[in-house]
Parts: structure tokens; C-alpha cells; sequence
């Protein structure tokens, strides 16, 4: 009943997007096809100028003050939200085959790079079939108030957003 | 310190207890009837739960009545769900990012 939730639809261009949560294993579970070449999917998750462009969902940005893509490596980014308020993240490489799978560590930070502990343990596995390429992550949280925490921060971001656009929006209409 | 429901619910005892419970509630002996463990072991399930408010506690007469929280397990589903969400609006610009590289290439 209460192990498995399990969800997959197809998009409207029928790529595959399935997400699963194993609360026994503490483990979230994303399956998603893109309509693109492997070598193409593999820099979007690998290479911080692509990975700031698509992770932080609208209206949140990205940035990244540096990144080494190698085993024992690091990127250090934030998450920013509208009003500019940053949330440092740090992710450690752990294991990675090139154009199949790649494993990091990751936990927020503060600004100077010092980690909160724990952070989730991220796994990523690539494979193309006839120039679609599926990618399997899965991600393994040692406790779910830290999941409450980075919602919190999305929700925040969100919320915020929203509420610039009311006041924009209540402008306008006083013209 | 506040519990950790993640931790409540990674016991195999405890997800047993939850699901017993969820029909009716029951007192620590008739939950502990159905266990190969003592009743000293439920209790203590039982005080983990209670913590991480899964649960919530009845006195009726002289007996204590288990009985689980319906909002906080609600709760979980629903940051899980949110989380589901932003994976989906990523994975739209994610989309869109690639079909602009790949007609930046042709």
C-alpha cells in the first residue's frame, strides 16, 4: 500500500516518463526518454552551462562557480530564486563511465562551500534506441524532511513569483 | 529532536503496525497479538510513531487506542507529488534545450 507509488504517462510526443517512490528504500525512482542523440542527453546532465539552463524550473535560475566533471570532482551551483536569494548546493562525483552512467553526492551548502550533511546519493544511467535515449536516475535520501526542505525552497521560489506578477499584474490594470 | 518519518516508515514492524491500524484502531496488545515480538518491542514502534505523529493515541475507559493519522500520511504523498511535478517541468526544458542544440547542429 504504502511502498511503492508508482505513476508513468506518456507525454504528448509519447516519450516514456515514469517516477516511482520506494519509501521503504528511502529511494525516488525517474525514468524519462528524450528525442535526442545519447552523446547530446549525456552533456545535458554532465555540463554545468546545460545543467543551469534546465534545472532549476521557472521561474528559479541556476549558477555554477565551478565544476570539475571527474571522479572525486566537484560542482558548486546555486539555486536562485526571483528575488535573488541563493541556495548553495555541492555535488561530489563518485563514479563515472563515460556515455553510461555517472554516480555524486549530493548536499546543500552554505556559500563557503561547507556542506550540510546528509545529502542524497544520485545514480544515472544512459542507453539509446533508435535515437531515443532513455536516462534512469535514481535517488537515495537518508531522510525525507530534507525532501521537505528542497520543496519548501521551491515552493518558496514559486510563491514568490507569483506574487511579483499580482502586484505587476494589478498595475497594469490601473493604467 | 523531531523524528524522521522516512525512518518510521523503513521499519518493516512499523509498516505492518501502520497497515493494521489503518482499518481500526487498536490497543498495543491487540496490535502486538499479531507479531512474533514482545509487547515491550510494539511499544516502542508504537512511541516512534506516536512521535512522528503517524499515529495518535485514545483513551477509551481504561484502554489506550491506536489509530493513525490520515492528514500526515496525506502529507508525505503530497510533497512527493510536488517533487514529481518540478521533475516534469525540468524534463520539459530539458526537451526544449535539446531540440534547440539539435537544430543549432543541422
Amino acid at each position: 500500500m504504502m511502498n511503492t507509488e508508482k505513476t508513468a504517462e506518456a507525454g504528448s510526443n509519447s516519450l516514456l516518463f515514469d517516477f516511482t517512490v520506494d519509501k521503504a528504500a528511502k529511494t525516488v525512482n525517474i525514468t524519462r526518454e528524450f528525442d535526442a542523440e545519447l552523446s547530446l542527453v549525456w552533456d545535458a546532465f554532465t555540463q554545468s552551462e546545460l545543467l543551469d539552463q534546465w534545472l532549476p524550473p521557472k521561474p528559479m535560475t541556476a549558477k555554477t562557480k565551478y565544476q570539475d566533471f571527474k571522479v572525486g570532482g566537484k560542482r558548486f551551483y546555486a539555486m536562485i530564486t526571483p528575488e535573488g536569494q541563493e541556495r548553495w548546493a555541492i555535488q561530489t562525483y563518485t563514479s563515472i563511465t563515460p556515455k553510461t552512467n555517472f554516480k555524486m553526492y549530493n548536499a546543500f551548502a552554505d556559500k563557503d562551500e561547507n556542506p550540510e550533511l546528509p545529502g542524497s546519493e544520485w545514480d544515472h544511467h544512459f542507453s539509446e534506441h533508435n535515437g531515443t535515449t532513455k536516462v534512469y536516475i535514481s535517488i537515495y535520501n537518508e531522510s525525507l524532511e530534507r525532501l521537505e526542505r528542497i520543496l519548501d525552497g521551491f515552493t518558496k521560489g514559486m510563491k514568490m513569483s507569483l506574487s511579483n506578477l499580482e502586484e505587476l499584474l494589478a498595475k497594469l490594470s490601473h493604467k | 529532536m523531531r523524528r524522521d518519518i522516512f525512518q518510521a516508515i523503513a521499519d518493516p514492524t512499523r509498516r505492518a503496525i501502520i497497515a493494521l491500524i489503518a482499518l481500526q484502531a487498536m490497543t498495543p496488545n491487540a496490535i502486538a497479538e499479531n507479531f512474533n515480538t514482545t509487547r515491550q518491542a510494539v511499544s516502542k514502534h508504537l512511541r516512534i510513531l506516536t512521535e512522528c505523529e503517524l499515529v495518535k493515541q485514545e483513551q477509551q475507559g481504561r484502554e489506550i487506542y491506536y489509530s493513525l493519522e490520515i492528514e500526515k500520511m496525506k502529507e508525505i504523498d503530497n510533497w512527493l507529488s510536488q517533487y514529481r511535478k518540478i521533475w516534469e517541468t525540468r524534463f520539459n526544458q530539458l526537451d526544449n534545450i535539446l531540440s534547440t542544440i539539435k537544430k543549432q547542429k543541422k
